[in-house]
């Protein structure tokens, strides 16, 4: 049964800020393997739990497990079995391209002699080879997106989240990024923890399907199971016959407004 | 010790970037140099203090350390706000390193900015007294860089904010510093401020320097360094506890 073995457990995982509940007392599992899309309407809460599975923000009650590690207590051996591409950018605009993707590779202690062939590997993947030593800060938005994904996939981790890797991409690289991760969820078993707005996206790549909306997992399960559950043809239809019609816009916090403000800033 | 030397790295790479941050961070102590020495030089030496431009050295040499390395902690403010921060906290390094390697790297800058202060006063007529003691007045000013960067890192890391930064550096990093044997000579000093001066320790790395430099001493070199043993332990350990609390 070693395939089917739980690499991500989460229980009873609350998130407060303030009086604010953004993750409300959420338990899922991730088998070794697997694509786990977590889908939800903006403020949901999907961010928040990434953040507290990768030891970035601490949960106010509730238990987390990736790789047989407490995320808790063994936060450096957690560390050291997941890699992550933000939703926010997360990049050093004063270093060049090659020196984000050393620096990384450095951190998650690539060997040396590997380094350069799988930065220039990756750097072409993404079509940025041909600026790699121009400074981040004179990048579009796309190109610094692309570069925050190849940089996510220099190490090879066991689980791999992408929260929203997609924003901002031409559909070219979509398709190319969405390729590249099948294959390596393929050949390495690497287990993949994803979120989108697209809902093509989930469908096509991902093998289990959790909804979450107010920090609350509403439904699970493969997306076949997600349509029947709701009387569904396609899991857009079962996206929205779950979390209702309404715009989320007006829920979105003064904070939330500022970091998208902020970003859009950035992209420029 | 690779992960210590990128983070390093990534200091060095960006502050060779920006030469405005070069110029505007030895701007002010250059301002002190000649604003002080010439304007106030010529009376303290009228007065029987002899020559102020001796006196005066190393107490700029450690206002460059002192805000130069503090205020490299604003650094992590900005990896925080513009994100990168997040890429470091969640890679497989411990925060401690993490600090570590960052604080070098500032603190590196902050000494080759004190150590160009030290080359400009030359010529204002400058000199060590004893060549002999450079060296060990160096190593004074990196231990003291490498502290208050940490310290400054950790403050950065609880405030959570620019604005926060500046005040916690208007409220105590600025009358630590014009409270201190920097400017004046403690023994003629008003009994108050003699003593808010004796138990500050910024006065104890001043004499330090000042004893190294030009053979003047207040509190002994001894004396002097037990205090900046101390005080490099405690701002250490403060930046790490702070920064090891940080969440993005
Ligand atoms: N540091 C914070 N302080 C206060 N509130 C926060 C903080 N971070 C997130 N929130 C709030 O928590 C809620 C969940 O945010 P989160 O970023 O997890 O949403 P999300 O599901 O990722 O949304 P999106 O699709 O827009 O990325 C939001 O209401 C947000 O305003
Ligand atoms: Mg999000």
């Amino acid at each position: 049964m070693e395939a089917m073995s739980a690499v991500i457990r989460a229980s009873q995982l609350t998130k407060k800020f303030k009086n604010f509940t953004a993750v409300n007392n959420i338990s899922f599992t991730v088998q070794q393997g697997g694509i786990f899309a977590f889908l939800g309407p903006n403020g949901a809460g999907k961010s928040t739990t990434i953040k507290m599975l990768t030891t970035l923000l601490r949960p106010t009650s509730g238990e987390i497990d990736i790789a047989g590690h407490n995320v808790l207590t063994e936060q450096d051996a957690a560390r050291s079995s997941f890699g992550i591409v933000f939703q926010d950018p997360s990049l050093d605009d004063e270093l060049t391209a090659y020196e984000n993707m050393e620096l990384h590779a450095v951190l998650y202690h690539l060997p040396r002699k590997d380094m350069k062939q799988r930065i220039t590997e990756l750097l072409t993947l993404v079509e940025l080879e041909s600026r790699r030593d121009s400074q981040v800060k004179t990048f579009s938005g796309g190109m610094k997106r692309r570069l925050e994904i190849a940089r996510g996939l220099l190490h090879h981790p066991q689980v791999l989240f992408l929260d929203e890797p997609t924003i901002g991409l031409d559909t070219q690289t979509r398709n190319l990024l969405w390729d590249y991760v099948k294959k390596l969820n393929k050949s390495e078993n690497m287990t993949i923890f994803l979120t989108t707005h697209y809902l093509e996206e989930a469908e096509m790549v991902a093998d289990r399907i959790a909804i979450i909306d107010h920090g609350t997992i509403i439904a699970s399960g493969t997306t076949a199971e997600l349509l029947k559950q709701t009387k569904t043809k396609n899991l857009e239809a079962a996206y929205l016959s779950l979390t209702g019609k309404t715009l989320r816009d007006e829920e979105v916090s003064a904070r939330e407004a500022f970091r998208m403000r902020a970003r859009t800033r950035r992209m420029r | 010790m690779q992960e210590m030397y990128i983070l390093w790295l990534r200091q060095i790479r960006r502050y060779t970037r920006s030469k405005s941050r070069i110029i505007g961070a030895i701007g002010q102590p250059l301002l002190f140099l000649l604003a002080l020495g010439y304007g106030i030089g010529s009376i303290y030496q009228r007065a029987g203090g002899g020559n102020y431009i001796e006196f005066l050295v190393p107490g700029i040499i450690v206002q460059t350390t002192l805000f130069g390395a503090i205020f490299w902690g604003i650094n992590v403010i900005w990896d925080k706000q513009f994100g990168f921060l997040k890429e470091t906290l969640v890679a497989p390094v411990s925060r401690l390193r993490i600090l570590s390697g960052s604080a070098l790297g500032g603190a590196t800058t902050t000494v080759f900015q004190a150590a160009l202060v030290f080359v400009i006063s030359f010529a204002l007529g400058f000199r060590p007294t004893n060549w002999a003691n450079v060296p060990l007045a160096l190593l004074v000013v990196i231990l003291f860089s490498f502290a208050l960067a940490c310290f400054g890192a950790g403050l950065a890391a609880i405030v959570s904010d620019f604005q926060g930064f500046q005040a916690i550096n208007q409220f105590l990093i600025f009358p630590l510093y014009f409270l201190s044997s920097a400017l004046f000579p403690i023994e003629y000093a008003p009994p108050v401020l003699k003593f808010i001066a004796s138990v500050n320790p910024v006065s104890y790395t001043v004499d330090a320097l000042r004893t190294l430099l030009v053979n003047q001493s207040h509190f002994g070199l001894g004396l002097d360094l037990l205090v900046l043993g101390i005080t490099v332990v405690v701002l250490a350990t403060f930046g790490v506890v702070c920064f090891k609390r940080i969440e993005a």
